[in-house]
């Protein structure tokens, strides 16, 4: 168990990749047996990263050097820098972690019967899982040229599954637009990098922090890295490829290109507070992020409004909760560099900003789900013409409903819980920016009863007099969704303190990330 | 660095190259040339990569007796590699992906393709 726990960083990574290119072989003995492969290696990716979650909310962050004679041996004998590949998981890292595999695994689920009738399912699967792959190392890794890589891994896999189904012209655009932006935001990213290693001669993000001076350099690579991460986690206003590309994705895969897209997201924490932390001017840059928060918030749900396309008007929701989570970090960078406010309220905002991650994680995903489930048994996504949905499919329309609520930040939910976290502290930090969050969170709620009223309820309307339930699988897949939401919504404290607590910490004690690295001396 | 080339010329021709790339893919609406304008932001990038590690008169870093003198830096060498590898699958991807796009709407005009708006 121990052997496991240590060596679970890279197994969690190299799992699901080993999967991915196993998929077509067994799949050409028999399409059960390649179901039961990709379930089987997500669940056991699902148990490691519980199983390592539990110890480093126990013993702290852990450090895995690849090729090292002991794993913790971040710096070989002899050197002074860190020259060998390390994946470092604390906090932060292991709570996206969590959010991303479970979310595949239910999207994944899901996607059994929803796939039944495609062509060209084992490369389905591949790419699936190699999504998962690069998420997962994206969250895990110490070094920010493998950053790159494993961004690139993951903006590749969602693109072809964003186009998959190529034969909706819709589809391949909207998978086109987002290997685009991807390419471009890829680019930006990798160039910051190329500066701060001509800088520093390192890529080891401990490493780095640790020698870090905020120069004019620094000031342009920081610029470059944020452009490039809030292109990838769709901030307005470079947000302009998310509602085209949820809105076409297969159900399965647009909550894990949320997902992965919430992953940038943690990529941006982490430039900003692990790499940067307290260099950096922390005033400037933490308003420029809640800005982007609250433009985010306030463009996505007003366009969101207007949307008669239900995955579209879902997709504009998304952005406008990734505002919620900015914001809430956002004010947290503010007073990063004034230990009095952080302590009164920025620890505050940023447990509800990334709190919200995880719970937005949950009925985001399942809202999207709900929403292809009527496309599914439809055929169309158009809100003005669906009806009486309510009486043919009872489960969904029980799921939609509590996903429904949940996001509108009614109490009890979980959504209330973390924007609650976000309006009494922003409050303390900046009223007007809590009263935009509540009134957004209030068209919210407009906009989604808005989706219940032309879908679920009113006369059944003839052309679907026959629509049934769905079938079990996909069932099964939201069912994991909404109990996660019930268990968020009756344990808030529980999870805040044992879950979002370290993943705070993680991102304010820097020190503690850096001397993972250099602590670590043979 | 007082013989042979300044510098500074790689620099500039990165400038160059990621400024007309930029300019390519903000302002050119054929598909085939967006894909053209990233591929150049690609090799502006590389390009950057590989100056980085260029040290004037060094030898190729792969002896393990070294020769005496400076030796080029190895590590943007290999992330060049690598960037060029995962550069040529997303050109490859896109393509296809142009290829659909063109087999549904007889166009590579990105206005007249475009169906997703609002």
């Amino acid at each position: 168990m121990d052997t496991l726990v240590t060596h679970s960083p890279i197994l969690i990574i190299a799992i699901p990749l080993l999967a991915a290119f196993l998929t077509p072989l067994v799949g050409r003995v028999s399409p059960k047996a390649r179901e039961a492969l990709v379930i089987a290696s997500l669940a056991f990716a699902e148990f490691l990263v519980i199983i390592l979650a539990k110890d480093i909310y126990a013993n702290g962050l852990h450090v895995y050097t690849l090729g090292a004679s002991l794993p913790e041996l971040a710096i070989p004998k002899g050197y002074i820098i860190p020259v060998r590949i390390i994946l470092e998981v604390d906090g932060i890292s292991i709570f996206m972690g969590i959010i991303s595999v479970t979310v595949s695994l239910a999207a994944a689920i899901y996607s059994l019967h929803f796939m039944k009738e495609e062509t060209g399912q084992d490369r389905f699967y591949t790419l699936l899982l190699l999504l998962v792959t690069g998420m997962l190392g994206f969250e895990f890794t110490g070094d920010l040229f493998n950053m790159f890589v494993f961004l690139e891994i993951l903006s590749i896999s969602g693109a072809a599954l964003a186009a998959f189904r190529v034969r909706f012209a819709d589809a391949v655009e909207g998978g086109f637009k987002y290997i685009v932006i991807s390419a471009v935001g890829a680019l930006i990213i990798l160039f910051a990098v190329g500066l701060l290693y001509a800088q520093y001669n390192l890529l080891n993000i401990a490493a780095l922090a640790d020698v870090m001076q905020y120069g004019t350099v620094e000031k342009i690579a920081l610029a470059l890295l944020t452009i490039g991460f809030i292109i990838k986690l769709a901030g307005v206003p470079l947000h302009m490829w998310a509602p085209d590309t949820y809105a076409v994705a297969p159900a399965g895969i647009t909550p894990m290109i949320y997902v992965a897209s919430q992953a940038c997201m943690y990529g941006l924490y982490r430039v900003c507070f692990t790499l940067y932390g307290i260099t950096l001017d922390q005033l400037t840059v933490g308003w420029i992020v809640i800005i982007i928060g609250v433009l985010s918030m306030f463009v996505g749900v007003t366009m969101a409004v207007i949307q008669t396309d239900v995955k579209r008007l879902m997709a504009y929701h998304a952005i406008s909760q990734s505002g919620y989570m900015l914001l809430g970090v956002g004010v947290g960078l503010a007073v990063l560099g004034d230990p009095e406010a952080l302590a009164a309220y920025g620890r505050q905002a940023m447990n509800g900003g990334i709190f919200h991650i995880i719970n937005n994680a949950w009925y985001k995903g399942l809202l999207f789900l709900t929403g292809e489930t009527l496309f599914f048994r439809l055929g169309t996504r158009d809100l003005n013409r669906m009806g009486g949905m309510g009486r043919n499919m009872k489960f969904t329309s029980i799921a939609f409903i509590i996903g429904a609520l949940a996001i509108s930040g009614i109490p009890p939910f979980n959504g209330f819980t973390s924007k609650w976290l976000i309006y009494e502290s922003v409050y303390q930090f900046n009223p007007i920016l809590a009263v935009i969050a509540m009134l957004v969170s209030l068209i919210t709620l407009a906009s989604f009863t808005k989706v219940f009223q032309s879908a679920f309820t009113g006369p059944r309307l003839p052309q679907y007099q026959d629509v049934k339930e769905v079938p079990k699988s996909m069932l099964v897949g939201m069912a994991i969704l909404v109990a996660a939401i019930i268990f968020f919504s009756l344990f808030p404290g529980l999870i805040v303190d044992n879950i979002v607590s370290p993943a705070t910490d993680a991102l304010i004690n820097q020190a503690t990330y850096i001397n993972g690295v250099t602590g670590a001396v043979p | 660095m007082t013989q042979g080339i300044p510098f500074n010329i790689p620099f500039l021709a990165v400038a160059a190259l990621v400024g007309i790339a930029l300019y390519i893919i903000m302002s050119k609406r054929n598909l085939i040339k967006l894909v053209m304008g990233i591929a150049i932001l690609e090799a502006g990038v590389n390009l950057f990569l590989i100056t980085l590690g260029y040290r004037e008169g060094g030898v190729a870093p792969i002896y393990t007796d070294v020769p005496a003198g400076v030796m080029v830096l190895p590590v943007p060498q290999a992330l060049t590699l690598t960037s060029i590898v995962i550069g040529v699958s997303i050109l490859a991807l896109m393509l296809s992906m142009i290829v659909h796009t063109y087999r549904h709407t007889g166009t590579l005009d990105s206005e007249a393709s475009r169906k997703l708006k609002g």
